[in-house]
């Protein structure tokens, strides 16, 4: 229950740290600001690879589901970090000013 | 190895804070074109060094099992994906952004529901109530952001079955129904931790409730099932991060989740419509309303690319009013080569950009960037608003709902109160598309019937190109 209280702290103040750090957005930068922060949640790469670790590769043992699901996991994470933080680049660098 | 797995979890955690510390940063930066870029690259930095903090952890997890083929597949995956990724990110064109959007939020919430899924393999659901909480949560809200993109990708690529926004009697009390045994399988699933069955029941659930919700929804309406869509795969990390006590999927998707959020209210503000108005109402015209041919009865004109050219020679500040239907004509390339002769013959130009013009949140200013369109050129409607009536020329080409005046005047149309292009004020409206055919919201427009606009039909790029002919002859 400790370690609960503890990370629900967090969770609560980092919605108000995300809340309070966008005080305006232009509309300008919404798309890029989605795929940049959509690339963000791809944190879940993270949880994959802990999942990832904890089976071995024996398909017809609960283990090897495990891994199953962790191999997956971590393919459709990176996916989404690698995607989301290079488009976001790549749409960046259109934006130009007049020179 | 060894040594790997031996480091101090500590230094493990403040890896993690540092890496949290880069995406709020990061964020922070995204926010400004100035320092767009860099927030971009810090937030980058953050998950490389959150993900290479996380390799002893999972070193550790796996150091009684077959390490070396966990690793190797755990490589292969890596390496896979960022092939997928990064081809993803660097063909994709501009105009299907939304899709290469909705496709990323729905990886990142299916990657939630396995997780989760894997977890409660493999510790049995031995975590107790919080956890068993997370989990159940995890497969709900990613199972729904999973299916629910991909519903989103399908009628944003305009397939078949999806295209129409689709209305079926008894839509409400399905959802409903579908809704309460949600709840039962989520309670059921909290009081038995340890069933998979149970587990994958209600992602299954989930998948179909994403197809029920999202697939009602129309086209114009997808910019807020996107921003939503963001925010629901930030917060399937974040219960992600409960169900393994991890502090950094905790802050990242909270962040995510709020900013999400806002991204949504902004949508909706842009709409005058409530966030429940858009995902569960309908919208057509209301009481009372005219039909097309009261409106536009034989006073419609329409003229020529000549015509236009005329005008424009004689014009001092044009305003490009840009919408969803150039994206579809790929016109933006000639819409930026239109306003870079206009302003080499000393014309001011302006592009009006509405907030939810498009298919995505910012949807047009990433295609006329791309179109090397310079960003300051590139106007929001409060700024630009006031400057119509000093305008002598406005293009609006492939937009309806957003430059509609019947928002400001019938407080019964289904747009009533939605703030919009003020482009009626302008001197002269040249309107450009392909017939009189209503936009999303099905109402038809006045503005096209008004005394000082002239309907110059075409397909959006024809008519520019032969815009541009016509100028330089």
């Amino acid at each position: 229950m400790e370690t609960f209280i503890v990370n629900l702290t967090i969770f609560v103040l980092a919605c108000f740290v995300g809340y309070e750090i966008i005080t305006k957005i232009p509309p300008l930068l919404h798309t890029p600001l989605m795929s940049g922060s959509n690339a963000i949640s791809g944190i879940t790469l993270v949880g994959s690879l802990v999942a990832a670790g904890s089976g071995f590769v024996a398909l017809m043992s609960i283990d090897g589901f495990v891994s199953v699901l962790g191999f997956l996991a971590v393919l459709l994470a990176t996916i989404n970090v690698v995607g989301g933080f290079l488009v976001t680049d790549r749409m960046l660098s259109m934006f130009k000013k007049k020179d | 190895m060894d040594y790997l797995i031996n480091i101090n979890p500590a230094y493990l955690d403040l890896a993690y804070v540092l890496a949290a510390v880069l995406f709020i940063i990061g964020l922070k930066g995204l926010c400004r074109p100035r320092t767009a870029v860099r927030g971009n690259i810090l937030g980058a930095t953050g998950m490389l060094i959150a993900v290479l903090a996380t390799v002893p952890m999972m070193l550790k997890e796996g150091q009684d099992k077959h390490i070396m083929t966990t690793v190797g597949l755990v490589v292969a995956a890596v390496l896979i994906g960022s092939v997928i990724g990064a081809l993803l990110a660097l063909k994709i064109r501009m105009t299907t952004m939304p899709q290469m959007v909705a496709l990323l939020n729905g990886f990142g919430g299916g990657a939630s529901v396995l997780v989760a899924g894997a977890e409660q393999l493999a510790k049995g659901g031995s975590g107790g109530l919080v956890v068993a909480v997370a989990t159940v949560a995890s497969g709900l809200i990613g199972g729904v952001t999973f299916w629910g993109s991909l519903v989103a990708f399908a009628k944003l690529e305009e397939y078949k079955w999806f295209k129409k926004p689709c209305y079926y009697p008894g839509l409400r009390t399905i959802n409903a129904l579908l809704g309460i045994i949600a709840i039962v399988l989520f309670v059921w699933g909290v009081m038995h931790p340890e069933s998979t069955a149970i587990y994958w029941a209600l992602v299954l659930l989930a998948s179909v409730l994403g197809l029920t919700l999202v697939n009602p929804i129309g086209g114009a309406d997808m910019p807020v099932v996107i921003a939503l869509l963001n925010s629901y795969s930030g917060l399937a990390a974040a219960s992600t991060g409960f169900v393994l006590g991890n502090s950094v999927l905790i802050i990242a998707g909270a962040l995510v989740g709020a900013l999400g959020i806002i991204l949504t209210q902004i949508m909706c503000k842009a709409m005058n419509r409530s966030m429940t108005n858009v995902l569960f109402g309908t919208l057509g015209p209301g009481e009372g309303a005219q039909t097309a041919d009261e409106v536009y009865g034989g006073k419609v004109k329409s003229t020529t690319a000549d015509e236009v050219a005329m005008m424009l020679d004689g014009a001092r500040r044009v305003v490009i009013v840009p919408g969803y239907g150039m994206a579809v004509a790929q016109a933006q390339h000639a819409v930026s080569e239109l306003s870079e002769l206009l302003e080499s013959r000393g014309v001011e130009v302006d592009f009006a950009i509405h907030p939810v013009a498009g298919r995505m949140p910012g949807h047009m200013n990433v295609l006329l960037a791309e179109a090397d369109v310079p960003y300051d050129k590139l106007k929001e409607m409060d700024e630009v608003n006031p400057t119509f009536s000093q305008t002598d020329v406005a293009i609006v080409i492939g937009a309806n709902d957003v430059v509609n005046p019947v928002a400001r005047t019938d407080p019964n149309s289904p747009i009533a109160g939605m703030p919009i292009l003020d482009v009626d004020k302008a001197r002269t409206v040249v309107i450009i598309k392909r017939s009189l055919s209503p936009g999303f919201a099905g109402i038809p427009n006045p503005l096209f019937a008004a005394d000082n606009t002239l309907m110059y039909f075409a397909d959006g790029k024809k008519a520019i190109l032969d815009l541009l002919m016509a100028l330089k002859e």
